[in-house]
């Protein structure tokens, strides 16, 4: 009873962690499984394989909606980054007319039902003559539209808490507006930029409802996760599940071990702040990742 | 306050040679609802230790700035050696800050922050340059790590150090010494004083310590509501404030309602509540019939009533000691005169004396060479209260 009573944490611990990790671990296992026929509906491990590592596209649809996936987020990633920092600068940056409403309005996306986002946007796209045209450009501009606010909100909390005494710094030491740009302000708000460009990506790829209701004939992984669920799922899909898994655990714990050797060798709070930015987004990508299997 | 602005202007144009240096002419910097630098007229020879020293709000921050190009003046020009510089943009300027808090670029290492300059201006032999700076400012083991590895002090070096590599006309200090605790303050005092002497760039000091300014500066501003009420060399101000708030703003001054009687000779004759002071011509800066006789507590002498105190001069009887503080080398007294008005006098613990008590009725003497006689119309109380933050 006294063992138990001084296990009590450490028990609940273990079970929490067991709670968070059976669901991935299924998901690695079962992308070494293989299935008794081509058309078994029964979803349990059968036998070891390494066909889905070997053979992950032996259904080539799967490869080509994983790969618009991609495309997609990369373009959403790229267009809502740019698009983000510049408004995030001009919010925190210069005062104009608006600019506090403005301020208000970006939590607008963020806080609305998808679904309510995603008919709206299906509803805007229609009145605009884009019936019949609904695809990847639909898909693009809803993407963008929705990692828009992510990535001012990450942005601007980076550059209000840089003092612009710094730029005034350079400024002072001869460094010209371009010049404090490049050298002062650009790396001191990188890492906000490249955490929101990570949560970006991980929105845009694991995005089901806005994009069902966009996408006209376009398949994404997401969708067509959901389209096989129905019917056979292909061990393939967990192939892609665990690579995702990977590469967001990478991404965690580069940014950790990083943030380590920085806070051992200088016990300074700020730069381990900066790479927090990071870890989450690393970590919210590995989520989403999971999400969309 | 103009008649100061314009009396201060004379005292600027008597020292340097103008054209060389820095000057400020008609200077103003107005804000939506406040001028914060009001016409202000100002010359700073070349090679000087200048403090400009003010309370918080006086405007010395804002004139820096503008001298720095950080901010754009309303209207008035800055020379700086001979050259036109009021709208030039801030990195075309020869002038280099040290910020309040040292402003070091935290992405990049104390090599690097002290090299920013001559890479952007793109000096050669930046290496060579940068060692020897590190080395004036005794921080050359450190110059691979990052600013937030460093102590305050050597924070502030580092920020010394980046700033004069680039040898500018001017260098400006904005409190630089604000965030160091008061042992590693005095310490960094000495160091600029060294560092100055040894370089021989124009440094210019704002900061709000009286004592700093003193310490440090071979001329001093005192700065207040975005003019200059006096400007002159630490002891000269001391000694011969020309201004209520001067008077009160560095150390401490007793001020005396006194009505002035005549002026013939060296001296002018103040009836000070019925006792007849004299103070000497050149220390009356009072222009009407009344005055503020001022002196200063530690040149108060204090004796028994009726002792003939050794100083040939002022002699007022009737104090009344109503507090003693005892300071170790000094004892502070208080004590009320007979017009109500209650005078500092500091007293060097000498031995010679015993030390009073309160209820004791003392006499009290100053010589006539150490009093000041200032315009009524200006707050006896002015400065007083901000010296201390």
């Amino acid at each position: 009873m006294r063992w138990l009573q001084s296990k009590v944490v450490l028990i609940l611990g273990i079970l929490v962690l067991v709670y968070t990790f059976v669901p991935i671990s299924v998901v690695v296992v079962m992308s070494f499984n293989k299935l008794p026929s081509e058309q078994s509906k029964i979803y349990r491990f059968n036998q070891f394989t390494l066909d889905n590592w070997l053979h992950p596209c032996t259904d080539p649809s799967m490869c080509q909606a994983l790969g618009r996936s991609i495309e997609i987020g990369l373009l959403a990633t790229l267009g809502a980054t740019i698009l983000g920092t510049l408004a995030a600068f001009a919010l925190v940056r210069h005062s104009f007319v608006g600019r506090s409403s403005t301020n208000v309005l970006i939590f607008l996306p963020m806080a609305a039902p998808e679904i309510v986002m995603g008919s709206s946007l299906l509803a805007l796209f229609v009145s605009a003559g884009f019936a019949g045209q609904l695809g990847f450009t639909t898909i693009l501009i809803a993407h963008i539209m929705f990692c828009l606010s992510f990535v001012i909100v990450t942005v601007r909390s980076r550059l209000a808490g840089l003092s612009d005494t710094l730029e005034q710094a350079a400024m002072d030491l001869y460094a010209t507006p371009q010049q404090t740009f490049w050298k002062v302000t650009f790396p001191l708000v990188f890492p906000g930029i490249l955490g929101a460009a990570l949560l970006s990506f991980s929105l845009s790829f694991d995005d089901f409802i806005i994009t069902n209701l966009n996408a006209g004939n376009t398949t994404t992984f997401p969708m067509y996760v959901w389209g096989v669920s129905r019917k056979t799922i292909p061990m393939q899909i967990n192939v892609v599940g665990t690579v995702m898994l990977i590469v967001s655990v990478l991404i965690v714990v580069g940014g950790e071990v990083r943030n380590r050797r920085r806070t051992r060798a200088l016990a300074g709070p700020s730069p381990a702040r900066r790479d927090s930015v990071v870890a989450a987004a690393g970590a919210r990508s590995s989520a989403g990742g999971l999400e969309a299997v | 306050m103009s008649h100061l602005a314009e009396d201060t202007t004379t005292v600027a144009a008597a020292e340097g040679t103008p054209g060389a240096g820095l000057g400020l002419r008609a200077l103003t910097k107005q804000f939506a609802n406040f001028t914060a630098v009001d016409s202000l007229d100002l010359d700073v020879p070349t090679g000087s230790f200048f403090a400009l020293l003010g309370p918080s709000g006086c405007g010395k921050t804002t004139t820096l700035r503008m001298v720095a190009g950080l901010e754009t003046p309303t209207s008035g020009t800055i020379h700086l050696a001979g050259k036109d510089i009021t709208h030039q943009k801030p990195y075309r300027r020869p002038v280099n800050t040290v910020f309040q808090n040292y402003a070091l670029f935290p992405h990049l290492d104390i090599f690097e922050n002290v090299a920013f300059g001559p890479r952007r201006r793109k000096v050669a032999g930046i290496d060579a340059e940068v060692h020897r700076m590190l080395e004036l400012v005794e921080l050359t083991s450190q110059t691979r790590k990052v600013p937030a590895q460093l102590s305050g002090g050597q924070q502030q070096r580092v920020a010394l150090a980046r700033a004069l590599i680039n040898k500018p006309e001017v260098l400006l200090l904005d409190e630089p010494l604000g965030a160091l605790d008061l042992k590693l303050r005095r310490q960094m005092q000495i160091e600029l004083k060294r560092i100055q002497t040894e370089v021989g760039i124009t440094f210019i000091h704002v900061t709000h310590d009286q004592e700093e300014a003193m310490t440090m500066a071979d001329t001093i501003a005192v700065m207040n509501a975005g003019v200059i009420e006096q400007m002159g060399a630490p002891d000269d101000l001391y000694e011969n404030p020309r201004t209520t708030f001067v008077a009160n703003f560095l150390g401490q001054s007793n001020l005396i309602d006194g009505t002035i009687r005549s002026r013939d000779g060296d001296m002018t004759r103040v009836d000070m509540h019925g006792i007849m002071v004299s103070v000497p011509r050149e220390r009356t800066h009072a222009t009407d019939s009344r005055g503020w006789v001022g002196i200063r507590p530690e040149k108060v002498l204090i004796g028994e009533e009726g002792e003939a105190l050794d100083a040939p001069g002022n002699t007022i009887p009737g104090g009344v000691i109503s507090d003693v503080s005892f300071v170790g080398v000094s004892t502070q007294y208080l004590v009320r005169m007979p017009w109500g008005q209650e005078l500092q006098v500091f007293e060097q613990n000498t031995g010679r004396r015993r030390i009073f008590r309160t209820g004791d009725r003392v006499e009290l003497s100053w010589r006539p060479e150490y009093a000041f006689v200032l315009d009524h119309a200006q707050d006896a109380s002015a400065g007083s209260q901000i010296d201390d933050e």
